[in-house]
């Protein structure tokens, strides 16, 4: 390990995310630095993928205006998150860079932040009142809505937004370790006919390792877009 | 690469849950660095690129419809000024035909008028000479006859009043004799 012992202790995952966030500025950089009229293959790609965020999450959850403010985080976190997703299937890195805590925990909290503030900028004087004592709720109920209200707002939320993308990372790589280690096992320490089952445990592992691909996309894409509801839900007129 | 693994896993026994420092800290210094890149470099050049491409599409259509409506625009005019001359070209071919006509009748009066003219010179002519002819044949024919009647019956019959008679009476007869023999001709 590099700088062991110090607070910029490198391990594998450490050098994974490195190696990933250059190789997504060295693409972006490469890909829109020369920005033609009529796109070629590599730029459609690059503008496919950026439009894929820019419409099909912050301007159809917020809108043009809101969507343009916030289109930046809203980039960095799917891209980001989804090249860290891969890493998890691509061979030689082999974890995700999003498996260990720290990404989906600092994300997490940079989105929680981030709605906070758009709301009290929006709203100054009703934001945290609104979101606390419901309106139009009898002032009885307040005294069982509120406290569910903050739990669920202001305290599940960004535990279940980290959870959801930690785990789901996790037990993707521990059940591909599991296939793969079985079948080594299988292969190579296995007497006689059990070598047999390593063939359906390699099945069993190439078959997740497409599925992890599915999930790493998929939870890039559930974490930009839980991401942009709670802004959206923020940012309403009325709660 | 596995038994590292394997190892690794073993003497990991952190919680998950639980955030290194070194973990955290790598995992800002990527987000921070990806945002900034995102945000100041790649994403206002894809807008900017947008933008233009939006613009140059509009600018499109727009120049377009410009130059369709200029052609509309000359075509409309190129019509007016070819109904325009067509008009012009029809007054001025029925203008030709009013001065053709009234040239036309100018001149036939005009030679009218002069036909007219010469018939009634040539009219007044003749009468003139007829009359100069029936004079001199007149006074020629009586003296000459009355010489003739002298001659015959010796005396002069000159100043007479009968003589004059006698004279009218010749000239009628001869002029009566000269129709019945051109007659009976």
């Amino acid at each position: 390990m590099l700088f062991a012992g110090t607070p910029f202790e490198l391990n594998r995952i450490m050098l994974i995310r490195i190696i990933v966030t250059l190789v997504i500025v060295l693409v972006f950089w490469l890909g829109t630095r020369n920005m033609k009229m009529v796109p070629g293959r590599g730029q459609s790609l690059i503008e496919l993928g950026l439009d894929f965020v820019r419409v099909g999450i912050a301007e159809d959850l917020l809108g043009k205006k809101d969507g343009r403010r916030f289109l930046p985080i809203l980039t960095t976190f799917f891209f980001m998150i989804l090249a860290m997703n891969l890493t998890g299937a691509i061979p030689g890195f082999n974890i995700a860079g999003t498996s260990v805590i720290g990404v989906p925990l600092l994300l997490a909290a940079v989105a929680y932040v981030t709605w906070i503030y758009a709301g009290l900028r929006k709203h100054p004087g009703t934001f945290l009142r609104n979101s606390l004592f419901p309106p139009g709720v009898p002032w009885v109920l307040y005294i069982i809505v509120t406290p569910i209200e903050i739990l669920s707002t202001f305290i599940v939320r960004p535990v279940t937004h980290t959870l959801r993308l930690l785990m789901n990372m996790i037990v993707g790589h521990l059940l591909l370790v599991l296939f793969f280690l079985a079948t080594s096992f299988f292969f190579f320490e296995a007497p006689g006919l059990f070598k047999l089952f390593g063939i359906g445990s390699l099945a069993f592992g190439f078959v997740f390792t497409l599925f992890e691909l599915l999930v790493a996309v998929l939870q890039a894409y559930v974490f930009t877009i839980l991401t942009a509801v709670y802004l959206q839900l923020a940012l309403a007129d009325e709660h | 690469m596995l038994p590292s693994v394997l190892a690794a896993a073993a003497t990991e026994t952190q919680n998950p849950l639980i955030p290194g420092i070194p973990d955290l800290i790598w995992s800002a210094v990527c987000f921070v660095i990806l945002l900034v890149f995102f945000w100041k470099k790649i994403l206002p050049n894809v807008q900017k690129s947008l933008d233009a491409r939006s613009e140059l599409i509009e600018g499109g259509i727009k120049k377009a419809e410009n130059a369709q409506a200029e052609a509309a625009a000359a075509l409309e005019k190129y019509n007016e000024q070819l109904a325009e001359a067509r008009v012009e070209a029809a007054s001025i071919r029925e203008q030709a035909r009013q001065d053709g006509t009234k040239i036309l009748n100018e001149l036939k009066e005009q030679a009218a008028i002069e036909a007219a003219r010469i018939t009634a010179n040539a009219a007044t002519q003749i009468e003139a000479e007829r009359q100069a002819a029936v004079v001199s044949l007149r006074a020629e024919v009586g003296s000459l006859a009355i010489d003739l009647a002298s001659s015959v019956i010796g005396q002069s019959l000159a100043d007479d009043k009968k003589a004059t008679n006698l004279v009218d009476q010749f000239l009628a007869d001869l002029e009566a004799s000269e129709a019945s023999s051109k007659k009976s001709k």
